[in-house]
């Protein structure tokens, strides 16, 4: 089959030699056309990768698909007509910049996608430098046809260079549609395929070096040039493979458009179907499409208890979010924030899509951030003047390092910190799908000599959540809250103190230090849901 | 010359490869005990005082059984003794020391929870705030910030963490069934009382029973009992060899079986308990040693080197001493004295015992140990559960290491690492000259050598590597040594010098170093027509 369709070329070939316009513009010479045109589905290929690649990226980063790929297709065709109009401008040396040409693809389209996430992370671009991407990489490819028509014209008959040329544009654009989402997607995620299609670009330009032969003056810096893009794009995929472990893309339900490792703890954030995700360790922290209903229902609860609260504790809550909810309260004078990890805190106030969210709090000049760990700032520093309320903020206790900062010598710490009629609302994990580690920490801060009122609500990403209100005096549950929140009202506070059967309280062991109870349990009961 | 100027290069570039190879850009040294100031002492070569001090009593060494001696002449008013240690610092194998990183151990390192039998460690440890409060029953209640906090233990094995001790993973049904048996052997014994209701086993070993039936234990070694009672499983056997090894530096065969049962036994109250939780503090019991210090600080010497001790009339005991700092004798006139060193020194310091008990110092046997506390700037990557407080390879002659930072709730960052080794081997004269003769780079080879299997990367992390050389560590149980006729004869007081030193209980447990404490307190005390209640 093979064979067949290798002597239909050469038969096209040996036509082309026979025209009398055989000779090229610069120097005569047989090209190798049957290669050329495997080049063509190659490049072809390529060029709709990026395009997808594109679309499927804005598609996840900003949400409403049909939109993201509709633009994104839309300004890559008309780039690409814009680009095969400019090809008529090039006259000279075409053969030399084909080959500089599938360079440039190669450096734009290959480096599109590590480009345009890190500009998500990072910046307020994302969208003009997303369509000032598609936009060149459109003209790039869009000349590419047009000029290598052009060097191919002397040798092969019109109607059979326009008909094998198309054909194989068409065919390798429809290979590229069906790999992308059968292979190359779920197998390299969108970094890797683009950086991988990059590389195939720039091989395409090395080997045009080969086959331009005849059309090419000093090929060697050429060469030089094609292996400086793949060695650059290489570079790339080596860091992407650092950036992102495969495991890890197929963990996440959504592209990771950040991850690091700090010596705490591994930070990354997921950003998909319109909301971005934080996970610290893996473990969900908060989805920004309804973290709202969480932080709304740890802040205010306690501040309608606290009317006039002055002095704000938050331990853990590094995102900046809780912070965001008690700077809505003006009477706030100083909020200590004490989390462990400065590389959390630090993205917290730098990164745009993270200061977006938080409203830019942990810039507040009445926030002070110490980097360390909770129990041991408590244990070290004890406040001449007890604060007036704390939140407590942890991630859930599935080690033992974070589930020492929920046993009761944790709350007798948290107590000495707190005025004797302050007020700590802390996050407690699921009561329905983890009711006993819920009704643990309950009982264990009741140990530690508070009085508790349970709470709970309906956050979509993280299930039916809770909470617990503590004071060192006895109180009743809040009835009224601030007038400008999306979930909170007089009447949903009500409803959260109320607690169904299913998540009715159970007697529990308190978790102690020297026992840390909570750990297996809360390992026992998330299994069954994971 | 070229020649020469070559070879110096090559051997250069061999050093830079070395080093390089090798990875360690830490040091370290060796930080004591002062083996050379030991030996002058027993080879008297220090200068005789001529002026002797007027003092009631004096205690030689201030180690856990000398500064409890002192804690209790403190809490009886009476402050007319002298307490002088050999080391700069006090505390014997109780000491500690403290870098930027954390305090941390140098020995001893934890005591189990006491129950309220115990009543002299549950007053100490009452004062430290330890223990909060009693129960309407009297048993202590321990503050929770006092108790080691979980997870308290794993084991290194097959190319991973577990947690605990014993290794549950790949156990099989027999292994299982042992490990119950073992345990259910272990609480007969929990349970059982002599005649006068006393328990076979507790903490301290002076409220042991004596009776026959605990007594028939001790002629026999460990693996012995084992052997008969059918235990055979290998994982039980590695616990049961790891817990010789750990409390006494001895192995199953050169163990008495009377103080193997007494390491499980001692520490339950009553049968199907879980054992006593363990009270840890980040320096380990030189915590309680500085406790104690502050309470004698002003009656206590350091650096100084007791040469002889001799009753010169019936009433006078004359100390000779040597100042080692100032560089001079000095000495004190005594009507007692408490001698609270261990045994090989006593022989040597009190020229009159030698004669009247020939058979003593041969009954002793003495671990030598290998301490090391190794500073860490990061800690090392793992796999499988994350750190503990104690830290255990199960295929290792060492004991792996306990956590400095552990009970100062710090799980990130700079840490301290304590690290033990014991040399269990049966002749302990020849184990301590290995020890003596290990210079800083052979220990710190046997240390990281041991620990890279569990883990590869701890090398790089490594600020600081120090060693101790315990060339007397801890007195060996091994069979028909624990109810001899030479130990009992041992806490005898000779001439008006009374012993306080765990040596005299076979055991070397902070426990039994305040029991002897407290009992020469106690004994002179009486001497002098005090009467009080004792604290035992």
């Amino acid at each position: 089959m093979a064979d067949a369709k290798a002597a239909k070329a050469s038969a096209g070939v040996r036509d082309a030699s026979a025209s009398p316009r055989a000779a090229g513009p610069s120097q005569p010479g047989l090209l190798r056309a049957p290669l050329l045109f495997i080049t063509v589905f190659v490049i072809a290929s390529c060029g709709l990768i990026y395009e997808l690649v594109a679309g499927t990226l804005a598609s996840y980063l900003l949400g409403d698909s049909v939109m993201q790929f509709s633009t994104v297709i839309g300004v890559y065709l008309s780039a690409m007509g814009l680009g095969s109009y400019l090809s008529k401008h090039l006259h000279r040396g075409l053969a030399q910049r084909f080959v500089d040409l599938e360079l440039a693809v190669a450096l734009v389209g290959g480096f599109s996608a590590p480009i345009l996430f890190q500009a998500f992370a990072h910046t307020h671009a994302f969208r003009p430098l997303l369509y000032g991407l598609v936009a060149a990489i459109g003209t790039l490819v869009g000349l590419e046809i047009p000029l290598l028509m052009r060097i191919l014209k002397p040798q092969v008959a019109f109607k059979d260079l326009i008909a094998q040329v198309l054909t194989l544009d068409y065919i390798g654009a429809l290979a590229a549609s069906i790999l992308f989402p059968v292979l190359l997607m779920p197998k390299f995620g969108l970094v890797r395929t683009c950086l991988i299609f990059g590389i195939l670009n720039a091989l395409v330009g090395f080997w045009s070096t080969h086959l331009l032969k005849p059309l090419l003056g000093n090929r060697r810096m050429l060469r030089v040039r094609c292996a400086a893009v793949i060695l650059l794009l290489g570079t790339g995929l080596v860091f992407a493979q650092r950036f992102t472990l495969m495991v890890e893309e197929e963990i996440y339900a959504d592209e990771i458009v950040y991850a690091k490792d700090t010596p705490y703890q591994r930070i990354v954030i997921t950003h998909g179907r319109g909301s971005f995700q934080l996970f610290l360790n893996g473990g969900l922290q908060f989805a920004s499409a309804d973290e709202y209903r969480y932080h709304e229902a740890l802040v205010h609860p306690a501040f309608a208890l606290k009317p006039g609260a002055k002095r704000v504790l938050v331990c853990g809550g590094g995102d900046g979010l809780a912070v965001r909810e008690i700077l809505k309260h003006p009477e706030v004078e100083k909020v200590t924030l004490v989390d462990l990890d400065p590389a959390m805190t630090t993205l917290a106030a730098k990164m745009p899509l993270l200061r977006d969210l938080n409203k830019g709090s942990m810039l507040d000049r009445r926030v002070e951030v110490i980097n360390q760990d909770a129990m041991v700032w408590l244990n070290e520093h004890r406040p001449a003047e007890g604060y007036d309320v704390a939140f407590i903020d942890f991630p859930d206790p599935h080690t033992y390092s974070v589930g020492k900062l929920y046993t009761t010598h944790f709350y007798k710490l948290l107590r000495r910190a707190l005025r004797p009629d302050g007020v700590v609302a802390i996050q407690s994990t699921s009561p329905l799908m983890a009711r006993k580690s819920f009704w643990c920490i309950n009982a264990t801060v009741e140990a530690a000599g508070f009085q508790t009122k349970p709470y709970h609500l309906s956050v979509p990403s993280f299930g039916v959540w809770g909470f617990v209100l503590a004071s060192p005096a006895p109180f009743d549950a809040p009835v009224t809250t601030l007038t400008d929140l999306r979930y909170l009202t007089d009447g949903t506070m009500a409803a959260m103190f109320a607690f169904p059967h299913d998540m009715d309280r159970l007697p529990m062991d308190i978790n102690r230090l020297d026992n840390q109870v909570l750990v297996h349990l809360y390992a026992q009961e998330w299994k069954r849901w994971s | 010359m070229k020649r020469r100027h070559f070879l110096a290069g090559t051997a250069a570039l061999g050093l830079g490869c070395d080093r390089l190879r090798r990875g360690r850009r830490f040091g370290g040294e060796i930080v004591g005990p002062s083996l050379e100031l030991g030996h002058r002492v027993r080879d008297i070569q220090l200068p005789q005082p001529t002026q002797f001090e007027d003092v009631d009593v004096v205690i030689v060494g201030g180690g856990a059984a000398g500064l409890s001696a002192a804690w209790r002449f403190e809490g009886q008013g009476f402050k007319n003794y002298q307490l002088v240690e050999l080391e700069p610092q006090v505390g014997g194998t109780s000491r500690s020391g403290r870098n930027g990183i954390s305090a941390f151990p140098w020995g001893a390192h934890y005591v189990p929870a006491p129950n309220r039998e115990n009543r002299a460690l549950v007053k100490l440890l009452k004062e430290m705030g330890a223990v909060e409060a009693f129960t309407e029953q009297g048993d202590p209640v321990f503050a929770e910030e006092a108790l080691v906090r979980a997870p308290e233990e794993r084991v290194y094995a097959s190319g991973q963490w577990w947690e605990g001790l014993y290794l549950r993973a790949g156990a099989s049904a027999e292994d299982e069934r042992q490990y119950r048996l073992f345990f259910a052997e272990v609480d007969v014994w929990v349970a059982w009382r002599d005649r006068e209701g006393r328990r076979a086993f507790t903490i301290p070993r002076s409220k042991c029973s004596d009776a026959p039936e605990p007594q028939a234990l001790d002629r026999q070694s460990f693996q012995q009992w084992l052997d008969k009672k059918g235990l055979t499983s290998e994982r039980l056997r590695w616990l049961l060899d790891y817990a010789c090894r750990d409390d006494y530096g001895t192995r199953l065969a050169t163990t008495s079986a009377w103080a193997g049962i007494f390491y499980f036994a001692a520490r339950k109250l009553n049968p199907g308990e879980e054992s006593r939780p363990i009270i840890a503090w980040p320096e380990g019991n030189g915590a309680i040693i500085d406790h104690l210090a502050k309470a004698c600080q002003p009656r206590l010497r350091t650096g100084i080197a007791v040469s002889q001790i001799l009753r010169v009339s019936p009433e006078t005991i004359q100390v000779s001493a040597f100042d080692v700092k100032a560089g001079k004798a000095l000495g004190w006139k005594a009507k007692r004295v408490i001698f609270a060193g261990p045994q090989h020194l006593a022989q040597h310091i009190i020229p009159t015992l030698w004669t009247e008990r020939p058979e003593g110092i041969s009954a002793f046997h003495v671990a030598p140990w290998l301490v090391a506390n190794i500073s860490l700037r990061e800690r090392p990557k793992e796999v499988g559960m994350a750190l503990a407080w104690d830290n255990v390879l199960r295929d290792s002659a060492g004991l792996g290491y306990v956590v400095a930072t552990h009970q100062s709730y710090r799980d990130h960052g700079p840490t301290v690492l304590t690290y033990y080794y014991p040399f269990t081997g049966a002749d302990d004269r020849a184990e301590r000259l290995r020890l003596q003769n290990m210079d800083w780079q052979t220990c710190a080879n046997l240390v990281l050598e041991d620990l890279r299997k569990a883990h590869p990367d701890l090398e790089r992390n490594i600020a600081r590597l120090d060693i101790m050389r315990w060339g007397h560590a801890m007195v060996q149980p091994r069979p028909n040594f624990l109810f001899s006729e030479a130990l009992r004869r041992a806490k005898e007081p000779h001439q008006g010098i009374h012993f306080a030193h765990t040596d005299l209980s076979g055991l070397a447990l902070f426990e039994e170093a305040q029991d002897h404490g407290l009992r020469a307190a106690e004994e002179i005390l009486a001497a002098f027509g005090t009467i009080s209640p004792s604290w035992r």
